[in-house]
């Protein structure tokens, strides 16, 4: 069983993330619990380089959503994976909730 | 990771995880016929659908290709097949005999259904009686086909519940098993990623075709961005924003070692162990429809706000990462990886619970979705009837 190396590995982190970023230089990171409000100070977690970052969220962002790890001008690529993903159609402040009001697709 | 399952060969050497008898229709006409021999002789399966009329040429070859591919699926011990008529029938019944597996056709013209419909059910009663005495036997991991699909995702897929399947597939391409992905648009903005994982200039120019024909699919009918579409309202609500983000997010189940060693067309059967890429929907019960066509015998479908599919021939294996699906949809979760984002479990341990399930499916115990009767079969048109 594989349990066992997991929950010494857990053993050793503080608290569950709030929030994940893919890699460093990703312009969002994504939230993974459940009731997140403006203005709380978040803990994320950079997964390639396993480092954790904090942030202040500026909204209330649902379970999923993105949160901008920096400010973000319109017409900007917005970065995850490393892969641009689309572009700002509106300004975006760092710890906002980025998603369809902000953010659209390049191709199609 | 474990080297053998239990399966059922069959006779032309491929191995299955299912014993099923089914009823297949040619046509739309013949489902009532298909669904009356279901009931009738307990333990077959109809499997109903709307086509199979005046269609032609390439789509009439896809029809074709998959149900003929359904009948030959190794999760199928036999087959009765009704049409309307007896020619496209028999073209059906032929098309499965290649296997060396028990199969039957009616026709309903000049009988009627009743007649038909007796008939058929002394076929398959006969079929069913004898597929009870096949027994499952020790085989060997790499005679296992996998295939993935993945649906209503969100930011979750792409954190944890697809690169479980990456990880999974990586240890089975490994392991010498044969594997399918697919979901042609749904790598809209990471198809440079999928086409450098190609094994060669060949496998790749056939890929990259296979990518500009869809692509062209979409910028001839599209009327706006596909805001309404593609992302889905579902995708959407769970935090995707744009197809380039669920696609990055959806090629993170090709794992980060496998090679890309083929590109398939719709239903086409692969020739090798080895992860191959079908060009196909994305739309989920055509893609796993295609996959059975093309021989898959299990499938991992990863979902974020919780897609319920199952088909009536192919295992579908559902997992999560989203803490709020795995809480209110548990019914339909197979595999419960939410604690890669709580940092509790890694993705290898991930990808290790997802296998461990897939030997449990593939030795016999039903997915959720088959316990909870999903049968999506859902035949894939490239264009309208004559």
């Amino acid at each position: 069983m594989t349990g066992q190396s997991a929950a010494s590995q857990a053993g050793a982190q503080a608290k569950a993330p709030d929030f994940l970023v893919h890699e460093d230089g990703d312009s969002v990171g994504v939230i993974v619990v459940e009731g997140i409000k403006a203005g709380t100070e978040l803990t994320g977690w950079v997964m390639a380089q396993d480092r954790t970052v904090t942030m202040k969220v500026l909204n209330d962002i649902p379970i999923g959503h993105k949160i901008a790890m920096a400010n973000l001008a319109t017409g900007a690529s917005v970065i995850k994976y490393g892969v641009n993903i689309g572009k700002v159609v509106a300004p975006i402040q760092k710890g906002e909730h980025v998603h369809v009001h902000n953010l659209k697709t390049r191709r199609w | 990771m474990q080297k053998t399952f239990l399966g059922y060969r069959r006779e032309n050497g491929r191995v299955g995880v299912r014993n099923h008898v089914i009823i297949l229709p040619l046509d739309d006409l013949s489902n009532a016929a298909c669904e009356a021999v279901a009931n009738n002789i307990k333990g077959t399966m109809a499997i109903p659908h709307p086509y199979g009329r005046l269609q032609f040429g390439a789509d009439l070859d896809l029809h074709f290709a998959t149900l003929i591919g359904t009948g030959c699926n190794p999760n199928v011990a036999a087959v009765v097949v009704i049409g309307i008529e007896p020619v496209w029938t028999d073209r059906i019944v032929k098309g499965i005999a290649k296997t060396g597996k028990p199969v039957a056709g009616f026709a309903i013209e000049k009988h009627g259904d009743l007649a038909t419909i007796c008939a058929a059910s002394r076929a398959a009663k006969e079929f069913v009686q004898a597929a009870g005495e096949n027994q499952r036997q020790e085989c060997k991991i790499e005679e296992l086909w996998v295939s993935c699909k993945c649906g209503e995702s969100d930011t979750t897929s792409g954190l944890a519940t697809n690169p479980t399947v990456g990880d999974a597939f990586d240890k089975l391409n490994d392991a010498g098993c044969t594997l399918l992905f697919g979901e042609t648009t749904e790598l809209t903005g990471g198809e440079k990623l999928v086409a450098d994982r190609c094994a060669t200039p060949e496998v790749r120019a056939k890929f990259q075709f296979f990518f500009d024909r869809y692509a062209k699919v979409v910028d001839d009918h599209k009327v706006d961005d596909l805001c309404d579409s593609q992302p889905t309202k579902g995708n959407i609500e769970g935090g995707l924003t744009t197809i380039e983000e669920k696609a990055l997010g959806n090629i993170q189940k090709i794992g980060k070692r496998c090679k890309v060693i083929g590109a398939l067309d719709k239903a086409e059967v692969p020739t090798g162990p080895g992860l191959w890429f079908m060009d196909s929907s994305s739309a989920a019960a055509e893609m796993v429809t295609l996959a059975a066509a093309a021989g898959f015998v299990v499938h991992f479908f990863p979902t974020g706000q919780g897609n319920i599919i199952g088909n009536p021939i192919l295992p579908v294996i559902k997992l999560a990462s989203n803490p709020r699906t795995v809480r209110t949809m548990s019914e339909h979760i197979d595999v419960d990886v939410s604690g890669v984002l709580r940092r509790e479990i890694n993705l290898d341990q991930a990808g290790d619970k997802l296998l461990d399930c897939m030997f449990h499916t593939a030795n016999g115990r039903l997915t959720c979705a088959e316990a909870l009767g999903h049968r999506e079969f859902v035949l894939t048109r490239l264009y309208e009837s004559a």
